[in-house]
């Protein structure tokens, strides 16, 4: 039985009756001068029990419209039009009290950031308790039961005691745990998901999305699922709704939305996860890797992160190290570029040892190491114009000056895809999240350098963005016979693009080699365990991947 | 077409701007006009004396004279010169001693910034007041000697704001860029960290002014800022303060000449940060 | 718990510190005296004999060190030395004169605290109405206006249709009763000076805070807005308004000087100001270690205040 939500099938879907409805819902934010709207008119029905995704790239309005289900609408914005009907209450008439009768009692929300949404000041079972005692559902003592009984079904360790903890002294993936349980608190009709998994590591993220669905299944709740992940979105939902820029583009159930997604838009988006980079030749048995990091630690301060990690990178090659939060990926790159001297070990430049320091070492050896950052908002001076911001490298490391370096500068932009005689004058803040990407890659390519970092270069930007800047990290790759370090933590970026993989894990490397020896079994434990994390499109996955763990340990 | 952008978004800028931002700009502009034109407008000379003491507003002394028969009015214009000079020229020394430092310390970091850091928070554990007045007492209380005094207690200030400024900007990956590529610290300073730390500074600078100008008003009425017969606003509150006992509101003219400047300063910075911040959003 | 007790100890230190700090840069005050001084108070009759002779009892002829320690010593104990002008011991000027300068300040603190944080959560509730628009303003404009502004506009005001007296004339054998009516003027006066700020301070903060994920979160189950802010906004504010409080507490310190001038209130500003003009070292030295304790003294206590007011300290993992 693969089926995302098995009632479907039992109960029927059109047996049941419409729980929430949304007609041409628009909705308004604040600019400087005036109001624009940001929603244009979207329907939406929602039956009882019946899971709904919501799919979109940043800006499409999902959490907008998430909001707006429960009459709400953040700080500087307003609905401005439409109907929001809840059980046969329109909410945008009603009056606050009815509203506020309806929230948390009735619609529940479970936010984004766990950590920032619980209130530093109170327990985890204060929080939890609030609403039910509010709304008159429960005596304080059956609440406290209660949330034990729920947090045991959210799989949460210690589930008597961990509610007595305040936020700060539990970890974010049991947070988001509570949070889901919190909102469950009242048995509402319906909760509204706000992508809440998307701030934690995969193998966090699985718990948290099998435990949410266990309940909302138990609870026979209907839910509102925004997130911009499709994998997540098709092991959560019954119809999956695609929107884009604050419209709606298609709506389909689950199974046939993955098969057969009928616009142009939506196959985009289905599209991305299948670009696969041609493999280079491996490197000569002997040659001289370009970066060869030898038997590196490093800590910050007493605090160690780095113990005994070694690999090579070859000229031509993309080398990818992954791994989760806390693994020790950034802080490698921050010691081969020389910002934290490792306390043992070494990092050689075509066999030549780099100063650990990087004000130690030579303009040439700082020319032939560049690095990427994950996001160009921070990367790129934003009082620079494009002309100084690649100028300024081309002239240091190569000497050129007028005209030469202006020619270079042009020279650059056409290679990253940019017309010259648009871009050159413009600032950071004129060019869109792409293109301030492709300025951090020209930025390196300034140098002419042998070997980049790329630091989680795609993780800021939307699929079919990042997918742009793969295409052209591979083409320049082939162009100029660069060397890559790909710091990433997502799987599926690194099937698509590397030579050998690294995998990281508290500091340590757990196991290496060339990608397809890696990816294929027997893993080191914890390389399996993140490979099996990492959600698929299709919706049996996570049904299959928890029956299978189930299966290891009877 | 980049060329017209700048004047443009000023000009449009300026258009935009509240009621209270328009008129601090004219406060300012008629300061700045006063001050300059000062001989050119007042009836009288700086110090001269004119006629008897305390004699009432008339058509020949409109502001009537003052404790020692000096015109009021004339002495009033001169002050703008006087007092708010010496306050530019202190709010500038204070300024560039401090930003100067505070860039340093957050771009260094380490020993320097510790060593800096440290000295500020004691100096700042001294109200700032009481630190000028003990200063005062030792070096004497001449124009030069208020200007530096004032200047070095503004400026652990002016530290304190433009280092944390400069350490959000420090933290910026394209710091971590420019330091990797082999920029020195001038490159840094005046390229990267300069541009972006602009605005906040700015603000400072006037806010920093309007501080600097009421101490300086208020050491002259307390009768340790700047010394007769320079005309002065602060003193010329003090000198005839008796005058207000009898219900004579000339007193408060100097004082309200003080207030009007720093509420106009006041409402132009706020118009600026509002600006500043609603441009990030 | 004993990652708190530790900060607060730690706190407590830097604090000492921070006093000992002071005391140095201030003593050290007399060291740089230009090698006239003696001369300008002793006016120009005196002879080259009766400089050395007011030089050496000035100590000026030990060294530095032990003259600290000695300095330091006797504060430690109420000494804080003699008078250089009227050649009285400093402890009989002051003693009146600090309980006064306390009395002002409290006075005007316990007017101004409240109406603050009352008026800087009423604007920040209803933000951009236009009794926010009006409190701005107002705001702005009374930061902008120097003490003695206020004070001869409320003398002007209040004093010259003789409802409250101008000189402000206590004495310690007053009653209460009277010398609040006495000090009505400059404890208004200090109130108007800083209400105008910590009510901006005490907006920002809870704008600042009001924008937090757990207020939408509250909003979001239904919890009721006065119970929003009572329960979920107010004990995380405590933290930025105590910080508030402390920094106007700080600026009515020194804002007190200005103000027992104005008012010919007999305060240890006033005397500050006497001694400065009379260049009376000593006299300077010990008052402006008085305020300065008195600054750092406020300062710690909100330090520590909002250390023992964040969950996250108090309840370390």
């Amino acid at each position: 039985m693969n089926a995302p939500n098995p009632r479907a099938a039992t109960t029927g879907m059109c047996a049941r009756t419409a729980l929430l409805t949304i007609e041409g819902l628009t909705i308004e934010a604040r600019t400087g001068t005036g109001w624009s709207e940001i929603v244009h008119g979207v329907d939406l029905t929602l039956r009882r029990g019946e899971i709904l995704g919501l799919i979109g790239e940043s800006g499409a309005g999902k959490s907008t419209i998430g909001l707006a289900a429960m009459g709400h609408a953040r700080d500087g914005c307003r609905i401005s039009g439409g109907a929001i009907r809840f059980d046969g209450i329109e909410l945008r008439t009603a009056s606050e009290a009815t509203r506020r009768a309806l929230r948390g009692r009735r619609i529940a929300y479970v936010a984004q950031s766990a950590a920032a949404s619980f209130n530093p000041a109170h327990r985890l079972i204060d929080q939890y308790a609030e609403a039910p005692v509010l709304h008159g559902v429960m005596r304080r003592a059956e609440a406290e039961r209660d949330a034990a009984e729920l947090y045991r079904r959210m799989r949460l360790p210690n589930p008597g005691e961990i509610g007595f903890r305040y936020p700060h002294q539990v970890s974010g993936g049991q947070l988001q745990r509570a949070m889901t349980a919190m909102a469950m608190a009242c048995r509402p009709d319906l909760i509204i998901f706000d992508e809440p998994t998307t701030a934690l590591d995969v193998t966090t993220q699985i718990e948290v999305l099998s435990a949410i669905r266990d309940i909302v299944r138990r609870f026979d709740t209907a839910a509102i699922y925004i997130t911009h992940d499709l994998a997540v979105v098709a092991q959560m939902a019954d119809r999956i709704k695609v929107l884009l820029k604050g419209r709606e583009v298609e709506e389909a159930p689950t199974r046939r939305m993955l098969a057969a997604p009928r616009e142009a838009y939506t196959k985009s988006l289905w599209a991305v996860r299948s670009f696969v980079r041609a493999p280079r030749p491996a490197p000569a048995p002997r040659a001289t890797p370009v970066i060869s990091v030898e038997r590196v630690s490093a800590a910050y301060g007493r605090t160690p992160v780095l113990e005994d990690v070694s690999f090579d990178i070859h000229r031509g090659q993309t080398v990818a190290v992954v791994g989760e939060s806390g693994s020790g990926k950034s802080t490698t790159a921050r010691v081969i570029t020389g910002l934290l001297p490792p306390s043992a070990g070494a990092v050689r430049l075509d066999g030549e040892v780099l100063a650990p320091r990087h004000g130690a070492r030579p303009r040439q050896a700082l020319r032939r190491v560049q690095m990427i950052y994950q996001s160009a908002d921070t990367a790129l001076n934003p009082k620079q114009r494009i002309r100084e911001i690649l100028g300024w490298p081309v002239q240091l490391y190569c000497g050129l000056k007028g005209k030469a370096r202006e020619a270079r500068v042009r020279a650059l932009l056409e290679m990253i895809e940019l017309d010259p005689d648009r871009y050159i004058d413009r600032l950071p803040g004129e060019l869109s999240g792409g293109q301030k990407q492709r300025i951090g890659i020209a930025r390196a390519l300034a140098a002419e350098p042998d070997f980049i970092i790329c630091d989680e270069v795609t993780s800021a930007l939307d699929q079919l963005v990042a997918e742009g800047i793969l295409r052209l990290l591979d083409r320049l790759q082939r162009e100029l016979d660069l060397a890559y370090m790909f710091i990433t933590h997502d799987i599926a970026t690194v099937r698509a693009i590397a030579d050998e993989v690294v995998v990281m894990q508290a500091g340590r490397v757990v196991e290496k080699g060339p990608k397809d020896a890696v990816f294929t079994p027997p893993h080191d434990p914890y390389t399996a365990l993140l490979l099996a994390s990492v959600p698929e499109m299709d919706p049996g996955w996570l049904t299959r991947v928890l029956a299978a763990r189930d299966r290891a340990q009877p | 077409m980049t060329a017209s952008i700048l004047p443009l978004s000023a000009a449009r800028g300026l258009r935009s701007a509240p009621f209270t931002a328009r008129f601090g700009m004219a406060v300012i502009a008629l300061y700045v006009a006063v001050a300059l034109c000062a001989p050119l407008i007042a009836p009288y000379g700086e110090t001269e004396i004119v006629d008897a003491e305390f004699m009432p507003w008339s058509a020949e002394y409109l502001l009537g004279t003052d404790n020692l028969g000096r015109d009021m009015l004339s002495r009033i214009i001169y002050g703008a010169r006087n007092t708010v000079g010496i306050a530019v020229a202190t709010t500038v020394l204070a300024f560039l001693a401090g930003a100067a430092l505070g860039i340093l310390a957050a771009l260094r970091g380490g020993w320097v910034d510790q060593l800096l850091s440290r000295l500020v928070d004691v100096l700042m554990a001294i109200p700032s007041l009481i630190f000028k007045l003990l200063l005062l007492t030792i070096f004497g209380t001449s124009v030069l000697s208020v200007v530096l005094i004032i200047a070095l207690v503004d400026s652990t200030r002016v530290f304190r704001l433009a280092r944390a400024v400069s350490m959000n900007i420090v933290v910026m990956d394209y710091i971590e860029a420019a330091r990797l590529r082999g920029d020195g610290t001038w490159r840094l300073i005046t390229r990267e960290i300069l541009p972006n730390a602009a605005a906040p500074l700015a603000a400072e600078f006037g806010l920093r002014f309007c501080f600097v100008f009421l101490a300086i008003s208020a050491l002259s009425f307390l009768g340790l800022g700047i010394q007769p017969p320079t005309a002065d606003w602060g003193s010329m509150v003090r000198d005839n303060a008796s005058l207000i006992s009898f219900g004579d509101i000339t007193p408060l003219i100097p004082a309200t000449a003080i207030a009007l400047l720093t509420i106009g300063v006041n409402f132009v910075v706020d118009w600026m940060l509002h600006r500043a911040s609603g441009l990030k959003d | 718990m004993k990652t708190l007790w530790l900060m607060i100890l730690g706190r407590l230190g830097l604090g000492l510190a921070t006093l000992l700090a002071i005391s140095v840069i201030i003593f050290s005050a007399i060291e740089m005296l230009p090698g006239d001084l003696a001369q300008e108070i002793l006016g120009q009759s005196a002879t080259p004999e009766t400089v050395a002779a007011f030089r050496s009892e000035l100590g000026l002829d030990r060294p530095a060190l032990e003259r600290y320690l000695d300095w330091a010593g006797g504060i430690a104990t109420g000494d804080f030395g003699t008078s250089m002008a009227s050649r009285r011991p400093i402890s009989e000027l002051i003693a009146a004169r600090i309980s006064n300068t306390l009395f002002l300040a409290l006075y005007a603190a316990a007017i101004s605290v409240p109406l603050a944080l009352v008026l800087g959560l009423l604007a920040a509730l209803y933000r951009n109405s236009v009794f926010d628009r009006l409190a701005n303003v107002t705001a702005l404009s009374s930061v902008s206006l120097p003490e003695f502004f206020l004070g001869y506009i409320l003398i002007f005001v209040l004093a010259q249709s003789g409802l409250f007296p101008a000189v402000a004339d206590v004495t310690a054998e007053m009653p209460l009763g009277d010398r609040l009516y006495a000090a009505f003027l400059p404890a208004l006066t200090l109130t108007l000076v800083v209400t105008a700020h910590m009510m901006r301070m005490t907006r920002a903060a809870i704008i600042n805070l009001l924008a937090s994920p757990y207020i939408e979160m509250a909003r979001l189950k239904g919890v009721p807005r006065g119970r929003v802010i009572l329960c979920h906004a107010l004990p995380n504010a405590l933290a930025p308004i105590i910080n508030v409080v402390a920094v106007n507490m700080a600026y009515l310190v020194t804002g007190v000087v200005v103000v027992e001038v104005v008012f010919v209130y007999p305060g240890l500003g006033q005397l500050l100001v006497d001694s400065v003009a009379k260049r009376d070292v000593s006299v300077v030295q010990a008052a402006s270690l008085i305020f300065a304790a008195a600054y750092v003294l406020l300062n710690l206590a909100a330090d520590v205040l909002a250390t023992v007011s964040n969950p996250r300290l108090v309840h370390a993992r």
